[in-house]
């Protein structure tokens, strides 16, 4: 269902992505591993659309990404490396305006967000009061009210504990159960079942 | 249900406003600048009223227009840092409707206060109070077009890892027409005389902006971000 062809994409003088080809189908879960700079964060972002790749396309159910921008984005949640969280605004506030602009949302459903990531009990803080890891835990609730049905996670675990990290397993599980796509740029592998699992080396540049 | 665009614009203002609520210090530090400039001008020129009514216009906009570019670093600066504009962008939301209401709330919270301020400046450059109403207004009108042509250039500046200095090279030319007409009106207001026809010219300015400047700042606001 999203398929990466032929991506070629330069960072200033440096060739970072050098012909990036996979397949990711419903229900399963593309591993970006590879060392630092091997350029996991690059590919994400030319997936999402954030960066133009020089060179190849991707495509979403069958037609390229670009063409329908809105609609791509729409059925999209991209965890990047900042959690995109306001220090000024509390956990649930947070989560009713960035959630709240891509569909109608409801105080119950983020109630119940917070509460599967466990959110619930800082969720009404003020952000910039929390620490990394329940900022992170923040953001996942996010991801999971945005309704996606394509994942983009950029280092998921980080700053997460051993609990926060079977979170994420669990969370990633039951998406793909929904027939939902991940792809994840990791540095530990994803505790998910091999068979859904689909290894995507990147080489260092 | 995907949100409408107006309710996203809403969201988007709601929660700018509220932000702003909770760090009052950003707005207050560029609405204290203005009036430091405006109130040291009659300490070092003269202290006679007639000849500082002279400087008057030309000393409220340009601190006006100063004021407003120290403000515009506020704008999409730390949006874009913490990863927000970035969520916006992915949002399959359009992300003019979302940086236009990020503008006009910029706009709410820092031209409204030095409009509604500047009579205070103003009567220490010996402006009769008979040309404060117009003056208020002027700058009403100037300043949200200052905010919008300032967008564009905010937006082009995200890339940019120190970006203060080019962003007020890229927005003054822009701001020189607002900056003619308002000290003009300003000028006429004093001298007693009709004010339409400044407030027409800025009015259409305004406008345009209004129509064109969101379109910019978000393709602007695009590429910044890659």
């Amino acid at each position: 269902m999203l398929t990466v062809q032929g991506l070629h994409l330069w960072r200033g003088d440096r060739h970072v992505l050098r012909g990036v080809t996979f397949d990711v189908a419903p229900g399963l879960c593309a591993l970006l591993t590879g060392r630092n700079g091997a350029g996991k964060t690059t590919l994400l972002r030319a997936i999402a659309g954030l960066l133009e790749p020089e060179e190849g396309q991707v495509s979403w159910r069958g037609a390229p990404a670009r063409g329908s921008r809105d609609a791509f984005h729409s059925e999209l949640a991209y965890l990047g490396h900042e959690p995109a969280l306001k220090g000024d605004l509390t956990g649930r506030e947070n989560l009713r305006y960035s959630v709240g602009i891509r569909r109608m949302v409801d105080e119950a459903e983020i109630a119940a967000a917070l509460a599967r990531t466990g959110a619930a009990s800082f969720g009404d803080r003020l952000v910039r009061m929390l620490s990394a890891g329940q900022r992170r835990r923040i953001a996942l609730a996010g991801v999971l009210l945005a309704n996606a049905t394509l994942w983009l996670l950029d280092e998921p675990t980080t700053n997460l504990d051993a609990d926060g990290q079977q979170l994420v397993a669990e969370l990633a599980a039951d998406h793909l159960a929904r027939d939902g796509l991940i792809v994840a740029a990791v540095h530990h592998s994803l505790p998910l079942p091999s068979e859904r699992l689909v290894a995507i080396e990147l080489a260092a540049t | 249900m995907k949100t409408p665009a107006v309710t996203v614009a809403w969201l988007v203002a709601r929660r700018d406003l509220r932000l702003a609520f909770r760090k009052p210090s950003q707005l207050i530090q560029p609405l204290m600048f203005f009036m430091i400039v405006a109130t040291l001008f009659p300490l070092t020129l003269t202290p006679e009223l007639s000849r500082l009514r002279d400087v008057a216009p030309g000393v409220l906009w340009v601190g006006a227009l100063l004021s407003s570019l120290l403000a515009l670093e506020f704008l999409f600066r730390e949006d874009a840092q913490d990863g927000t504009l970035e969520q916006f962008a992915l949002s399959g939301q359009s992300l003019t409707w979302m940086l236009f209401a990020k503008t006009c709330v910029h706009w709410l919270v820092t031209g409204v206060p030095l409009a509604l301020s500047a009579p205070l400046a103003a009567m220490a450059l010996g402006v009769p109070g008979s040309a404060m109403p117009a003056l208020i207004a002027a700058l009403l009108l100037g300043s949200l077009a200052m905010s919008l042509t300032g967008a564009i250039s905010a937006g082009l500046t995200l890339g940019a890892r120190r970006g203060g200095v080019l962003l007020s090279l890229l927005t003054l030319p822009l701001s020189v027409p607002i900056l003619i007409f308002g000290a003009d009106a300003t000028q006429r207001a004093i001298a007693g005389d009709s004010i339409a026809g400044d407030m027409y010219l800025l009015g259409a300015i305004t406008v345009l902006g209004i129509t064109l400047a969101p379109l910019a700042a978000a393709a602007a606001v695009r590429i910044g971000l890659e």
